[in-house]
């Protein structure tokens, strides 16, 4: 899932001054599974805003809502008097929900509540990590599924380099190498010998480097 | 037998023109049902006196407790809010005052942020036994609520 932080308060509160009607939208998807941007989320958030308000005595009305993913248009739209109606969004989506608002509603401000940060995996509640870098081109199939283009700092293709002590990275001691990792789970599987195997200079076009991405795919277009 | 009628209680600031009621804060107790409401029933069977500024909320469990409900609590016009969980290690449901703990940690710190004061708002870990550390946590945060003054969200204050 994409793994998301909500930002700073004071951040929040800066960006959203002086718009009088403020929706807070939440998504129900990543943003509520990183406990960022679900409906709890949006209602804390929400309240937080009111209370600030009240404070500095800025007039206006903070409105709540939620809907399943922010980043497909169908959701978007079932949402769209609630919008009409307010004079700015906070979305608690990720970066890619926050631009669909902002093209499904044109003339309306759009503010990101959350900072997207990594695709990653829940480790365990409240712990998150990276796990893909969304290089366009997987292979998991030779690294005995572990990746080294998320998980290694240098992203390294054929093996650990001269920093890997006792498992770790060299960056911190908090760091799995994950050249440590490949080798042993290859061992336990006993495929080491699939290391044999040179990888080739990476192709990163698929990766961004070539441009902005996009995905067309004629069988299920209308 | 003599009637008695309830005085509010009053303050005289500089002379008989001028009598002020005083400030007599909105405390929520949000008390699990297992350790601080019985607490709170066993102060009432010791006539145990404190302040009639608290409401009680019983909650099956701190762990129940979302920082929303305490938000929603100062956004509704409570002066200060409690929070009574079990003591350490004795919780019913492992550790869900443990995760009230956090959450009020968290909770405080946004309402820092947002200029109401986040000594309105404390955990405390009353055992069932403990008549006394409710009475205490009650004055504790009238004192704290009377310092601080109003809540200024309180619109329908009465």
């Amino acid at each position: 899932m994409i793994v998301l932080e909500q930002k700073k308060f004071q951040e929040i509160e800066k960006m959203t001054t002086g718009y009088n009607r403020l929706l807070v939208l939440g998504c129900e998807t990543c943003a509520a599974m990183s406990f960022a941007g679900g409906q709890r989320q949006v209602a804390e958030l929400a309240s937080a805003i009111r209370v600030a308000r009240k404070t500095t005595g800025e007039q206006g009305e903070v409105l709540e809502e939620a809907i399943a993913r922010q980043c497909e248009p169908e959701f978007v739209d079932l949402i769209k008097d609630e919008v009409s109606g307010c004079d700015a969004v906070l979305s608690l989506a990720c970066g890619a929900g926050v631009q669909m608002l902002a093209e499904r509603f044109q003339d309306k401000v759009v503010l990101p509540g959350c900072n997207t940060t990594f695709l990653g995996v829940t480790e365990e509640l409240g712990v998150w990590s990276e796990r893909c870098a969304g290089c366009g081109n997987c292979i998991l199939d030779k690294t005995a599924g572990l990746c080294p283009i998320a998980r290694c700092s240098k992203q390294l293709l054929n093996g650990p380099c001269g920093g890997s002590m006792n498992g770790k990275c060299e960056i911190s001691k908090d760091v799995d190498c994950v050249w440590q990792l490949i080798i042993d789970r290859l061992t336990r599987l006993n495929r080491l010998e699939m290391l044999e195997e040179i990888f080739p200079v990476k192709d990163w076009s698929p990766a961004g480097h070539g441009g902005p991405r996009k995905m067309v795919r004629e069988d299920l277009k209308s | 037998m003599e009637q008695q009628t309830a005085q509010p209680e009053m303050t005289v600031i500089g002379g008989v023109d001028e009598i002020v009621e005083e400030f007599q804060p909105k405390i929520e107790a949000m008390i699990c049902t297992y350790c601080t409401y019985a607490a709170a029933d066993l102060a009432g069977s010791q006539r145990l006196q404190y302040p009639p500024t608290v409401k009680i909320v019983k909650y099956p469990c701190t762990g129940r407790i979302s920082v929303a409900h305490i938000l929603k609590a100062f956004e509704l016009g409570a002066d200060a809010v409690l929070v009574g969980g079990c003591e350490v290690g004795t919780c019913h449901f492992i550790e869900g005052n443990l995760r009230a703990t956090e959450r009020v940690a968290y909770a405080k710190k946004l309402l820092e942020e947002t200029g109401l004061g986040g000594d309105r708002l404390e955990m405390f870990y009353i055992s069932a036994s403990d008549s006394h550390g409710f009475v205490n946590a009650v004055n504790e945060m009238t004192d704290r609520a009377k310092k601080m003054g109003p809540n200024f969200l309180g619109q329908a204050r009465g």
